[in-house]
């Protein structure tokens, strides 16, 4: 399991950076999306998979026995999702919008930063 | 896309949708779900109401701007997270509960709150988000 | 109530972002409750400063969740001292954009923005809690991407585009290096990391996750590989925008780069020369770029980068020396940086231009004007009784310490091209007669606004020249602060206790 989900994760980064190097903004958009989701697959794979317990605690006992599942690592993914959510969001607000003014999809032609005025 | 079986079934999914989404927002004391889910289920309800049924009436429906919804829902969250350092001089966020649980509702709290602020961000959020996407498309 | 009082620099950002939420399109109402805001805010970080100061590291255990299982706020001297640098560089920026920025740009709530900026900021530099650093983190960057395209002009949504591509492949990078870390020591609290890391086993891994982290964070902080994204978006946005993501934003990467490098990765040769040959690198190329540039901005622009430099090899020296030196050119370092991108826009305004060879006459016709902008510049120089003098002096001799001369050089280096670029935009733009160009006939020239709207202008400037003045004149103070926050820093075993009290 945790070769496979570690094999995922590296197509997915590989997948994600390629895409964010393409000189389209819809790519930059489509590689964003994989790069996030290759991050929170890295963080479940990297706070090891148990077989277990969800962590909570019966009112009988003082601690955790047994094995239980760690529940650190899907809070961390949770957030995660939920920010990169905000910002892919906004991505796709923002290209939509610099499509429209600029009038090109091609990343070599935004050079007008870099001209002189 | 305004077909007729989605159009008849969106006025009934509506209601049942919303209802399901502050099911899943009580639910999130002890079960999966709670604020986050219970917002977004919320907003895809609107979400499909405006695909059947045309944007300017889901807009006429709501009312007001989803966009007020965000800072409503913050400053919910935000009341509940400083209320421990105001009323009970404990640390910020910390969880005051009031006695025993009331039925249907579950025990309320200082959670419950931030909970719901989340809800209504997360609705005003992600409809502010999609009806801009979807007007200037 | 007494015990969250470093606290209360992120409640009131906080409570006044909901309120300007709540009057979304009053843009008058919103500039003065937003001065008025910061203005407390203001008194707020004063009062965290000083209760710090005398009472040493205070530390907040949100939830009442003891560490290392809830999220740890610490607020020590470090911090502190950045938060009230944050608030002083806000108030201006706030005051100064309500006559610079356009009300049009105003209405999309750039003031609730602006402060949920600010909150991020402090979260940032408050935090104890590595993985809410990240979210904090994020709160920046989201709200700077608002502030970078409110507006939407043509070349504002290019620099956007870029600026938003890197600062997430940043923040990604920054999520990865997190998640190998909390592979490694089971743990997010950043003092609880630094007691666990030192036991780990794997000693590549851990090298390669301080890597990932200088990566994440050098992007954020424009250091030499990793900084084109800065001289293809700063300079975009409004002035007063730009004041603030030039004075603050970068400087929140140079703060996580040196908590989490006296913090965490301590004792590693490879990384402090890593952190040296790039802060060579990046003074050197951060000077070139000014020396060449003929737009005003960029040349503050590329001086941002340039500056990054001094403070990141100060860094990589690794002794108390070079520490202090480090902090002591932050504090100089924000004020300056803000005041610049402020005088840029004073210049704007009075030029309707930014650039050099299309301006001149500054010093003929506003005297007066011209000797408030050549403090800044002069301090920025680093000529002796102002601020940019004292931090190089102990940089310089800490390089000398560690017999680290090409750092030396660089530091020269530095000094000098920033001499020559200010000796040249001050004649291009101070004592040159102004050329024959065509004025833009719609354009609300300095001249022709109110005297209220003119004082507004010039007040943010001359409150940051007096913050300036007092870093230089009242250098004492300062490297005692500077010192004592750098013995903190080096000995971090206070930090630890500070968290784990009780």
């Amino acid at each position: 399991m945790e070769i496979l989900l570690a094999i995922m994760t590296g197509i997915l980064y590989a997948s994600g950076i390629y895409m964010i190097m393409r000189r389209s903004l819809v790519k930059l958009i489509l590689g964003i999306v994989l790069l996030g989701n290759g991050v929170n697959l890295l963080i479940f794979v990297l706070g090891r998979i148990t077989k277990g317990e969800p962590p909570i605690i019966d009112d009988s006992q003082k601690v955790l026995e047994g094995i239980y599942a760690d529940p650190i690592p899907q809070a961390l993914i949770l957030t995660a999702i939920v920010i990169s959510f905000g910002l892919q969001s906004f991505a796709i607000i923002l290209v939509k919008r610099a499509y429209k003014v600029l009038k090109t999809d091609d990343l070599d032609q935004l050079n007008t930063t870099d001209e002189d005025s | 896309m305004k077909t007729l079986i989605l159009r008849s079934a969106s006025s009934y999914l509506l209601p049942v949708l919303l209802i399901f989404s502050v099911f899943i927002l009580l639910r999130g004391h002890y079960l999966p779900g709670g604020g986050f889910v219970g917002g977004l289920v919320a907003a895809i309800a609107f979400v499909l109401d405006a695909f059947a049924n045309g944007l300017k009436k889901t807009k006429i429906l709501i009312k007001i701007h989803p966009g007020f919804l965000m800072p409503l829902g913050l400053l919910v969250a935000f009341l509940s997270g400083i209320s421990p350092m105001i009323i009970a001089d404990m640390p910020i966020m910390t969880g005051l509960w009031a006695g025993h649980p009331i039925p249907v509702i579950g025990a309320i709290g200082t959670p419950l709150f931030f909970d719901i602020g989340v809800y209504l961000v997360v609705i005003g959020a992600s409809l502010t988000i999609i009806f801009t996407i979807s007007e200037s498309a | 109530m007494i015990n969250d009082i470093i606290l209360l620099p992120l409640v009131v950002h906080l409570f006044f972002s909901i309120v300007l939420m709540f009057f979304w399109n009053k843009v008058n109402f919103q500039k003065t409750f937003s001065v008025c805001a910061n203005v407390i805010a203001l008194g707020v970080a004063v009062y965290v400063f000083m209760f710090v100061y005398n009472n040493g590291t205070q530390t907040v255990q949100s939830g009442n969740w003891d560490a290392p299982f809830g999220i740890t706020f610490v607020g020590d001297m470090l911090a502190a001292t950045l938060v009230l640098l944050t608030a002083i560089s806000g108030l201006a920026v706030s005051i100064f954009s309500t006559v610079s920025v356009i009300n049009a740009r105003l209405r999309f709530g750039y003031f609730s923005v602006f402060h949920f900026l600010l909150l991020g900021l402090n979260g940032a530099f408050l935090t104890g809690d590595i993985f809410n650093l990240y979210v904090w983190f994020e709160i920046i960057i989201i709200s700077s991407f608002v502030l970078i395209s409110i507006g939407g002009e043509k070349n504002q949504l290019e620099g956007a585009v870029k600026y938003f591509a890197l600062n997430f492949f940043a923040s990604m990078i920054f999520l990865t290096a997190l998640g190998v870390l909390y592979g490694l020591v089971g743990t997010l609290n950043m003092a609880d990391i630094s007691m666990k890391i030192a036991e780990v086993e794997n000693r590549t891994l851990v090298e390669i996750c301080a890597v990932l982290f200088l990566v994440g964070f050098g992007i954020k902080s424009a250091i030499f590989p990793l900084y084109f994204w800065l001289p293809a978006s700063y300079h975009t946005p409004p002035s007063a925008v730009s004041a603030i993501f030039a004075g603050l934003l970068t400087k929140v990467g140079v703060y996580a780069l040196i908590r989490v490098f006296t913090l965490i990765f301590l004792d590693d040769v490879f990384l402090d020369n890593l952190l040296i040959a790039l802060a060579i690198m990046t003074i050197f190329s951060g000077g070139i770029g000014a020396l060449i540039q003929t737009n005003i901005k960029k040349v503050f622009m590329y001086f941002i980068i340039c500056h990054i430099g001094f403070m990141i090899g100060g860094l990589g020296l690794f002794t108390e020396v070079a520490i202090a030196g480090v902090i002591f050119y932050l504090v100089h370092d924000i004020i300056i940086k803000t005041n610049l991108f402020l005088m840029s826009g004073l210049i704007y305004r009075i030029k309707s231009n930014f650039n050099m060879k299309k301006i001149g006459g500054l010093y003929a016709n506003y005297p007066k004007l011209s000797l408030l902008m050549a403090i800044p510049l002069f301090s920025l120089i680093g000529i002796p009784p102002l601020s940019g003098y004292w931090p190089k002096i102990s940089l310089i001799l800490a390089s000398f310490d560690a017999q680290q001369y090409w750092f030396f050089g660089a530091l020269i280096f530095g000094s000098l091209i920033t001499l020559v670029v200010i000796a040249k935009l001050w004649s291009e733009v101070f004592w040159k007669d102004q050329p024959k160009i065509e004025f833009p006939k719609k354009f609300l020239f300095f001249d022709q606004m109110k005297l209220k709207d003119k004082f507004l202008f010039v007040f943010p400037i001359t409150f940051l020249t007096f913050v300036t003045l007092y870093i230089g004149f009242g250098a004492e103070h300062i490297q005692q602060l500077s010192q004592r926050i750098a013995s903190e820093l080096m000995n971090n075993q206070l930090y630890i206790d500070a968290v784990f009290k009780n």
